[in-house]
């Protein structure tokens, strides 16, 4: 990607920006979303579906806690289940978001722009549903406190030899981050909303989440040091949460997980997913609501090359996980990786997840193929799946054949196990649908910058 | 543009910065003063109890060993609350018809006995033996208190996890000569009662501190 440095000025290709745009006519257009547009029929119904599976997700985790873990599939040797690969997957997707806002505002990517907010957006939900997994998985789900370090009667102090401990950590900050990085890039938007807003309603809500916001220079000033600030130190997190995430797998001793390939090829895993997730959501997000000229063929092209790189990568990492397995001459791991995984009582799913993450992806090394938004957004859905059975493959698969034949035995999960993976794709879904109505899906204050860097036009502190 | 919100909303959005802030330190402090507050663990409060017994009286006063009431204490697992006949071997002469010892004559004649409010209750998930501790050189004040110097019963120490293990881990600074247990005025300085500590761990074959800390120790 470095090599396109000059993306959104000169280039060759699509701009980043469809010419004819004007301060006024991108926050108009923004803004009209949200501030105009009546509720459509499509809106409607999809929230309504999301809405209930959301309901699914409720009752299911209701049905949990009066029940137990019983009533999910989990056994003795596969004692992580759905809950742990859900947990990872979504974790995973919820990596775009930081990737994009930081990494490659740093970069001065300007093509980030118009995707930025939505891809915050998404981390946020996709963490707020990862990071509901690991403390419903919990046989005593009300003692999750315990993983934190606080003063108590009882003298117990964290585990800290535990990547348990460091995950619980380290997803913490990553929600807080992205949170406070997203909420802080939207207050200049809110405050246009304010501004714009007609009912009485819409202005209070603005109005109180804009914080005060007047678009004085010395406003702007300040905020774009601290947002720049906070991208500094949001860089880390892109790296470190999935990087932690791997040694919940890679410090134990299973066979399958004891590896030190894993924490960089996770951490590509989950920005492979999540450039994946950005893609599923915003090829609809931009036929439904005309946002072609703002999300243009070169954002999907940039997207899809991420997603062409970082599939590269992820199956780098199978074929060294392979290949070490061979190499090492550790029979665990060689009954594990070169048995079980391509000949074992999984072997479908094993191969359905090379084809989804290793061999559809191919098709993005043509042009003609990344500039068909329809087959971009069917990879993108494949890669979606490709990356939930990786990691199937890596918690059920590894443990469901430990050391001793003894321990053998296969996981199936229950209608319960189901109902909690959809569900939680509800409640993503659903709050991806609120967001986009009541808030600005793209940054329009980002995006006026764009025009203002095409073709300087004077300087003003207005806040429209 | 007309302002949405008056310009007092100003201090209350600065407050609400403050409070906020305060708000979250001032959680974990109230609920670090209310975990180990006496409302949550009954150390000073004074149960109701079907007859009131003075220890003060009994054992401070009269000077009754201990172990004429609570037999088991020295070698037992549970420290034995006395029967009813405990009490009559004394009260069948003296104070035979106070109307406050009512109660255990009811209980001698129908053959119930008294339902004693427990004071030193552990949780089920606490495996305690009781004897052990006299034999390794507990007093019984060390955990009581100064129970003959108490008109009515109450706990004098918390009981909590982190107040156990503060002498699973530090045996010596606790333990004194078995000939001691009962005294209840027993206290050594504390640099001697580290020597003496240190002395009785090896003499009484007290395990370390590692092995006492052991979950399975206390949770079996």
């Amino acid at each position: 990607m470095a090599a396109d440095a000059n993306i959104g000025r000169e280039q060759s290709g699509p701009p980043v920006l469809s010419p004819g745009h004007s301060f006024a006519t991108i926050t108009d257009k923004i803004s009209a979303i949200v501030l105009t547009r009546p509720y459509q029929r499509g809106w409607i119904l999809g929230f309504a579906i999301a809405f209930l599976l959301t309901n699914v997700l409720f009752v299911s985790v209701a049905y949990l806690f009066m029940r137990g873990v019983g009533i999910w599939g989990v056994n003795v040797p596969v004692m992580w289940g759905f809950a742990i690969v859900n947990f990872v997957w979504w974790i995973g997707i919820g990596h775009a978001g930081t990737l994009i806002s930081a990494i490659l505002l740093l970069l001065k990517q300007e093509w980030r722009t118009s995707i930025n907010r939505f891809a915050e957006a998404m981390t946020l939900f996709a963490v707020a549903c990862a990071g509901m997994f690991p403390l419903i998985h919990l046989g005593r789900w009300w003692l999750f406190y315990w993983l934190f370090p606080y003063p108590n009667t009882m003298d117990l102090w964290p585990q800290w030899r535990s990547p348990l401990v460091w995950d619980a950590f380290a997803v913490s900050t990553y929600a807080t981050v992205s949170l406070l990085f997203w909420y802080m890039g939207l207050i200049p938007d809110v405050a246009t909303l304010r501004d714009r807003a007609r009912g009485r309603l819409g202005r209070y809500f603005y109005g109180f989440l804009a914080m005060g916001w007047r678009g004085s220079a010395r406003h702007w000033h300040r905020y774009q040091t601290a947002y720049l600030l906070m991208a500094a130190l949001a860089t880390p997190l892109v790296v470190s949460v999935h990087t932690i995430v791997s040694w919940d797998f890679a410090v134990a001793i299973v066979p399958g997980w004891h590896s030190t390939i894993f924490p960089p090829y996770f951490v590509a895993g989950a920005i492979y997913s999540g450039f994946a997730m950005v893609l599923t959501l915003i090829i609809p997000l931009r036929y439904f609501y005309g946002l072609g000229d703002f999300i243009t063929m070169r954002h999907l092209e940039n997207m899809a090359k991420i997603l062409l790189a970082t599939g590269l990568l992820v199956c780098y990492g199978y074929l060294m996980e392979a290949f070490m397995a061979w190499y090492g001459d550790n029979r665990f791991d060689r009954f594990q990786i070169l048995r079980e995984r391509p000949r074992g009582d999984y072997a479908p799913l094993y191969w359905l997840l090379i084809v989804s993450n290793c061999l559809v992806v191919q098709a993005l090394w043509f042009p003609a193929m990344r500039r068909r938004v329809v087959v971009l957004w069917l990879i993108s859905l494949t890669v979606n799946l490709g990356m939930w059975l990786e990691r199937f493959v890596i918690v059920v698969v590894s443990l469901h054949k430990d050391y001793m034949p003894s321990r053998w035995r296969m996981y199936f999960p229950t209608a319960w196990d189901y109902a909690t993976l959809f569900g939680s794709v509800g409640l993503f879904l659903a709050l991806l649908f609120l967001f986009v109505r009541f808030l600005p899906a793209i940054s329009m204050a980002e995006m006026r910058e764009l025009v203002h860097e095409a073709e300087p036009v004077g300087h003003g502190g207005d806040s429209r | 543009m007309p302002q949405i919100f008056h310009p007092a909303m100003n201090t209350v959005a600065r407050l609400t910065v403050f409070g906020a802030a305060f708000g979250v330190v001032g959680t974990i402090v109230l609920f670090y003063e209310y975990s180990r507050s006496p409302f949550q663990t009954e150390v000073n409060v004074v149960r109701e109890q079907p007859v009131q017994f003075s220890h003060e009286h009994h054992s401070g006063q009269l000077g009754i060993d201990c172990r004429y009431c609570h037999t088991t204490v020295e070698n037992g697992p549970f420290a034995n609350i006395p029967p009813t006949h405990t009490c009559m071997s004394c009260h069948s002469q003296i104070w035979a018809d106070s109307p406050m010892l009512k109660p255990v004559r009811d209980s001698l004649a129908s053959g119930e006995p008294l339902r004693w409010e427990r004071v030193h209750d552990l949780p089920d998930f606490a495996y305690f033996e009781h004897g052990i501790h006299i034999q390794k050189g507990v007093g019984c004040a060390s955990c009581h208190g100064r129970v003959d110097e108490m008109p009515l019963t109450w706990k004098a120490e918390p009981l909590t996890m982190e107040w156990c293990l503060d002498c699973h881990r530090h045996p010596e600074t606790h333990l004194r000569p078995r000939s001691e247990i009962f005294n209840m005025e027993y206290s050594l300085p504390e640099r001697e009662q580290n020597m003496v500590g240190k002395r009785l761990v090896r003499e009484y074959g007290v395990q370390s501190g590692y092995y006492l800390t052991n979950c399975t120790v206390c949770h079996r």
